[in-house]
């Protein structure tokens, strides 16, 4: 994966005098004291994040919390007050004004969520504006935009006008509109926040779906938690202008940084974000030889607090599962109480698309693409995930740090 | 009198206006003939052209006009009103006031349009224009008359340029209006797709301030309309002298007949500019600048 777009220290301070603000950012004061003391208003503080190509990157916030004024920051709609925005490696807020004209009429485009149709023009010539803007061939427009509708599942509507369409249909020609000009990074400022719940269901998964094809950097930006987790390779969790936590959909339900954070996915199916591979993580994986005496393998498994050890050849190779109740019945080897390994869970297969694979006293193993089995786990297992267990050994997205960690301001400030 | 000045405390303003409109139209005459020559220009073409057509021609072209611009009603009701006044024997009349009216609202748009742009984008220029419009539109209508003759003389040149500074306010504000109104969420996406401040105001600005500007156009061309017929006190010709010309002699009936044409021509001219704002189904299906006007007549509808 390469790196898209990379967000350092940004900062947007609404008012006359940003500098006083700044200081007491500094100095460590919250949005409330600023806007107090010296009447300006800090709606992003120190924003730093990075999205690589093709990954859909959610910035998720309660209203208020300056998520629409940080997807502006990223097209210049709004001027930050400090930071640097790296996109291909250019730092986008050194631009000339002419500069940042074609940078948004080639690389980045955006997606409204009160649509911004152009009510006087048809659906068609909503979705090839951003073309014609920057001067294209009449029949350059009229095929990107054809594409783009029927991208969208809009061939057909061409002729109508804005007025005409529900509100998923809009926002659907919102999208082509601006995947029309071909973008690298589509901004997506709660494009489905304005329409009913079946239909932003429905707009999702066609996003995801979209995404499988066209493989655009997208920020989306929500206020929905479950929105965010469905959709994101990564998201940010925003509160009073800071990132509170970056990371994984994963990340954040499991590994929460504080209960700001947890209370969020409290209401939320946690079987939806569950992956196998996280399973297998989070529970010690008992191996043990075919030729191993039961009693061994049986003390193994209690040490471990297991209920079902792997069976595996010294080479490596998968013969089948033991049960902790199937050993004490014999005085053999483990062979003699092996059973078949039938039920898997490719490691990247999300838990709570596949419950119907976990029976009553049988294992489900987890493997790899390249087929190695890293761990058998039990419907038990997952209940205690989705009871709302957290990883025991969080390290706080270690991973993607420093860029991705809170701020050591909130974290001070939050401890 | 213990209540009056003493005479020789009385400020003389009446002579200082009168020795610097003197001065002015000394001095400056090559600047006003030079503003004279476009309007009298349009008002000739016009006028020779409406003269020049059959009077059935006129008729038809307002009831197509009225058909395309607004509806079929409108047309009709514009034909079936010229034709009254046409057997009313007051055709020339007629003519000559449609020029003046026609002259007066396209030059009310060549000036006033760009002044409401310019005052729908700086707020400045705003703060300046509105008190001066709002000076305009409570002064009387006589009192335009009386500097326009000191500067430009009498007849209907002058009158058409005492019409055109009456009646600009309306087009100017709602112009202003129309702009100031365009939501901001579609600018934005103007700007978000790499739109100039010049895409901007002709894509995106413009046509959505669209139903605000006709608006402003009908207003502009009923104020015109009472203005023909003020000016010709100042020897502007059409149907306003024949009402003049009635009330001097007592002739109750010419006056009587010059009015009911001027009522039949206001009917009109508003049935086909109001038209803009009526609902219209095809309109929308039509191509290039009568769909969109419609169109943007449609919106205004909603708008509404």
């Amino acid at each position: 994966m390469t790196e898209k777009l990379k967000v350092e220290g940004l900062y947007k301070v609404y008012g006359e005098r940003p500098e006083e603000a700044m200081r007491l950012i500094r100095e460590g004061a919250d949005p409330d004291t600023i806007r107090e003391q010296t009447g300006q208003v800090a709606a992003v503080i120190d924003a730093s994040f990075k999205v690589d190509e093709g990954e859909i990157f959610t910035i998720m916030g309660l209203s208020g919390s300056g998520k629409s004024t940080l997807v502006r920051c990223l097209n210049r709609l709004i001027e930050p007050t400090r930071g640097k925005i790296i996109l291909d490696g250019q730092d986008i807020l050194q631009h000339s004004k002419s500069e940042m004209r074609a940078t948004r009429r080639r690389k980045i485009s955006m997606v409204f969520q009160n649509f911004a149709l152009l009510p006087h023009k048809t659906v068609f010539d909503n979705v090839q504006l951003g073309l014609s803007l920057r001067g294209e061939s009449r029949e350059h427009c009229e095929k990107a935009a054809t594409d783009a509708l029927a991208q969208v599942g809009l061939s057909g509507w061409s002729d109508r006008y804005p007025d005409d369409l529900s509100g998923g249909m809009k926002q659907r020609v919102g999208l082509a509109r601006a995947l029309a000009s071909d973008p690298d990074i589509l901004l997506m400022d709660e494009p489905f926040s304005a329409l009913d719940p079946l239909i932003r269901d429905e707009l999702q998964r066609e996003l995801l779906k979209l995404q499988r094809e066209i493989k655009k950097t997208i920020i989306f930006i929500t206020h929905d938690f479950q929105e965010a987790v469905k959709l994101s390779d990564h998201l940010a969790v925003m509160r009073d202008g800071r990132f509170v936590q970056v990371g994984t959909p994963q990340d954040i339900v499991f590994r929460p940084f504080d209960t700001y954070v947890k209370n969020f996915s409290r209401e939320m199916d946690r079987g939806r974000v569950l992956t196998a591979a996280m399973l297998a993580d989070a529970f010690e994986t008992v191996r043990v030889a075919p030729t191993a005496r039961a009693a061994d393998a049986a003390a193994a498994l209690d040490a471990a607090g297991r209920p079902f050890a792997l069976v595996e050849t010294p080479s490596g190779a998968v013969q089948g599962y033991v049960g902790r109740s199937d050993l004490s019945r014999t005085g053999g080897t483990v062979s003699d109480a092996m059973n078949d390994l039938s039920a898997k869970l490719a490691s990247d297969e999300i838990v709570g698309n596949a419950y119907d694979r976990f029976q009553p006293n049988r294992p489900v193993a987890v493997v790899t693409p390249d087929q190695r089995v890293t761990g058998l786990v039990t419907a038990d297992d997952v209940l205690g995930f989705l009871a709302g267990k957290t990883m025991p050994d969080l390290r706080l997205v270690a991973e993607r740090a420093p860029v991705h960690a809170p701020t050591p301001a909130y974290q001070e400030a939050n401890p | 009198m213990m209540d009056r000045v003493p005479q020789e405390y009385v400020f003389p303003l009446d002579d200082y206006i009168q020795t610097g409109v003197h001065w002015v139209v000394d001095e400056w005459r090559p600047f006003f003939q030079a503003l004279r020559w476009p309007i009298a220009k349009v008002l000739d073409v016009t006028l020779d052209s409406l003269v020049f057509m059959p009077f059935w021609g006129v008729v038809a072209v307002l009831l197509v006009l009225g058909w395309r611009l607004a509806d079929i009603r409108a047309g009709i009701t514009a034909a079936l009103s010229f034709t009254v006044i046409a057997f009313l024997g007051l055709w020339d009349e007629a003519m000559i006031s449609l020029s003046i009216l026609i002259t007066s609202v396209v030059f009310c748009v060549i000036v006033g349009v760009p002044l409401g742009i310019l005052a729908g984008r700086s707020n400045m220029f705003w703060a300046f224009l509105r008190p001066i419009l709002d000076t305009m539109q409570t002064t009387p209508s006589f009192v335009y008359l009386v500097p326009v003759v000191m500067l430009f003389g009498i007849g209907t040149v002058p009158g058409v340029i005492a019409t055109i500074i009456f009646s600009m306010p309306p087009i100017i504000r709602l112009t202003n209006l129309g702009l100031r109104q365009v939501p901001a969420d579609a600018i934005e996406a103007g700007e978000a797709f790499g739109a100039t401040e010049w895409q901007t105001l002709v894509r995106i600005r413009m046509p959505m301030a669209m139903p605000s500007i006709m608006a402003g156009l009908n207003q502009t061309l009923l104020m015109a309309l009472v203005m023909s017929v003020i000016i010709s006190m100042i020897g502007a010709e059409g149907l306003g002298l024949t009402v003049l010309r009635g009330i001097g002699a007592l002739d109750v009936g010419l006056a009587g007949i010059g009015g009911l044409s001027i009522v039949l021509i206001a009917i009109s001219l508003d049935r086909i500019t109001q038209g803009l704002g009526q609902p219209r189904k095809s309109a929308g299906d039509q191509k290039g600048f009568i769909g969109r006007i419609g169109r943007a007549a449609q919106l205004r509808r909603s708008a509404a």
